[in-house]
């Protein structure tokens, strides 16, 4: 091998930087997160696994409907109450903590999503 | 035919893919074995690549050099295009690898009235690369989010400035458009540009398409079909793998394994292909090499050292009776004379 001292060298730079996840975690994948779910409601206004994937998509389509429009009305009903497009006053009614739903999952996932810019969140 | 069966390829792989992973118990293959697999292709492969290189020996001083050499004092020099030492030759490469500054030296030439021959500098291929790569540098370094926990600063505010324009939920990153643009103009030059066209071979088109396949499996994933999408499986899937206790804690979305395959084969298909590029370019003679063959002898290193050096002047002490029998002129004549008189 010619020059090996540089190229090994470089390998094992490369190596380390490609497996750097192995490393960084040393083994320790960190805890699942575990939302608080709310004690009152059973039912949300979608089911629960279109929720868990596409609630952004949802509470976007809101907030452009709202904001353009000003029409809350949101045709689901769970029993007889009917629920309005509010983040406020319907998501936050049920689940009451941001830190123990929102942000659990958000920070899991590094996802920081932009709601509370305007949104006051709940003091906690 | 030159793009028509890599494109094939490609979507055989994304149907083979999304048919694949529905199968009951086939998710497990395709999310942990499959990957696992194709990542040892790539480390290990990288690697012998990169000794099998290493092992081929570099005969001569081979630098290209593309500015004035080192020479009289008062003879200005280009220390980057001509290097002599360690100290430049790394900062070409530097500038080489950071800036892809060679790909400013892409010339067009154009026949104008006269006739007049002109060599152009066309930037444009410069322009695609740099727009391409450093979109899939970010798209790489914004998925780390997925395999570190906790998410380390760097890349949640490389995710943020990426996301910067909040355009819709989840936010759409800028990398995602440039890099679908980047690919977009790869493959146009190659199809528009009849020079390159000629020249361009199936698996100049695959890793195109390969790679298109990616960001589009991947865009999809995000924004459109968000069915099975769930984040926190698939960062429990991913934290896993990099801890070896890998786990898929859901039903996944057929997309997602789509995605994730197309990522293995590129993976596996890197060392064996022209993306070894990335490898390369640190161990290319012609840029990697000083511009000091009048300062320093190279020695071919397939030289046999057995093999003494032998000079004219040995050459003729060896054949000097032969010469002159011949009539070949030496530069010394036969001592033998001298002798002859002394005897006579």
């Amino acid at each position: 091998m010619y020059d090996g001292g540089k190229i090994i060298t470089g390998l094992i730079l490369f190596v380390l930087l490609v497996t750097f996840p192995i490393w960084y975690n040393h083994g320790n994948a960190g805890a699942v997160p575990k939302v608080e779910l709310p004690k009152v409601a059973k039912e949300c206004v979608l089911p629960a696994s279109e929720m868990r994937t596409s609630h952004m998509q949802l509470l976007n389509e809101w907030r452009d409907k709202v904001l353009r429009t000003g029409d809350r009305s949101f045709d689901v009903k769970i029993g007889d109450k009917e629920y309005q497009k509010s983040l406020m006053n319907t998501c936050m009614q049920c689940h009451i903590s941001k830190k123990k739903f929102c942000d659990k999952c958000h920070s899991y996932a590094s996802v920081k999503p932009y709601c509370w810019d305007c949104h006051v969140a709940p003091v906690e | 035919m030159k793009y028509t069966i890599p494109l094939a390829a490609v979507l055989g792989l994304v149907f083979f893919a999304l048919l694949g992973s529905q199968i009951p118990g086939m998710q497990y293959i395709f999310g942990v074995v499959i990957p696992y697999a194709a990542v040892l292709m790539f480390i290990g492969g990288f690697c012998y690549r990169v000794i099998y290189w290493a092992k081929s020996p570099v005969p001569f001083k081979i630098p290209t050099t593309c500015g004035q050499g080192y020479s009289l004092d008062w003879i200005k020099r280009d220390r980057l295009e001509a290097p002599v030492n360690s100290l430049e030759v790394a900062g070409r490469m530097f500038l080489e690898i950071v800036l892809f500054r060679s790909l400013w030296r892409n010339t067009k030439s154009e026949v104008h009235a006269g006739p007049k021959l002109t060599y152009e500098s066309s930037k444009w291929l410069w322009l695609f690369a740099i727009l391409f790569h450093y979109s899939f540098l970010v798209v790489l370094l914004r998925h780390l989010r997925l395999f570190l926990e906790p998410v380390p600063f760097a890349v949640g505010a490389l995710e943020f400035a990426d996301g910067i324009l909040q355009i819709g939920a989840p936010t759409m990153y800028l990398t995602d458009a440039t890099l679908l643009l980047g690919l977009a103009l790869l493959f146009g030059r190659r199809v528009v540009n009849r020079q390159v066209r000629y020249i361009s071979l199936p698996n100049d088109y695959f890793p195109l398409f390969l790679i298109a396949g990616i960001a589009v499996t991947g865009i999809l994933m995000r924004f459109f079909l968000r069915g099975g999408i769930d984040i926190t499986v698939i960062k429990t899937l991913a934290v896993g793998l990099v801890t070896f206790h890998p786990t898929i804690g859901g039903d996944l979305g057929a997309i997602f394994y789509a995605h994730l395959f197309l990522v293995c084969c590129l993976l596996a298909y890197f060392p064996f292909s022209k993306l070894m590029h990335m490898g390369g370019v640190f161990l290319s003679p012609t840029r990697n090499m000083a511009n000091d063959s009048r300062m320093k002898r190279h020695v071919n290193p397939w030289n046999d050292p057995t093999i003494k050096p032998h000079s004219y002047s040995g050459y003729e002490d060896e054949f000097r009776e032969d010469m002159i029998e011949q009539g070949i002129p030496v530069e010394k004549e036969l001592p033998k004379k001298a002798d002859d008189e002394k005897v006579a």
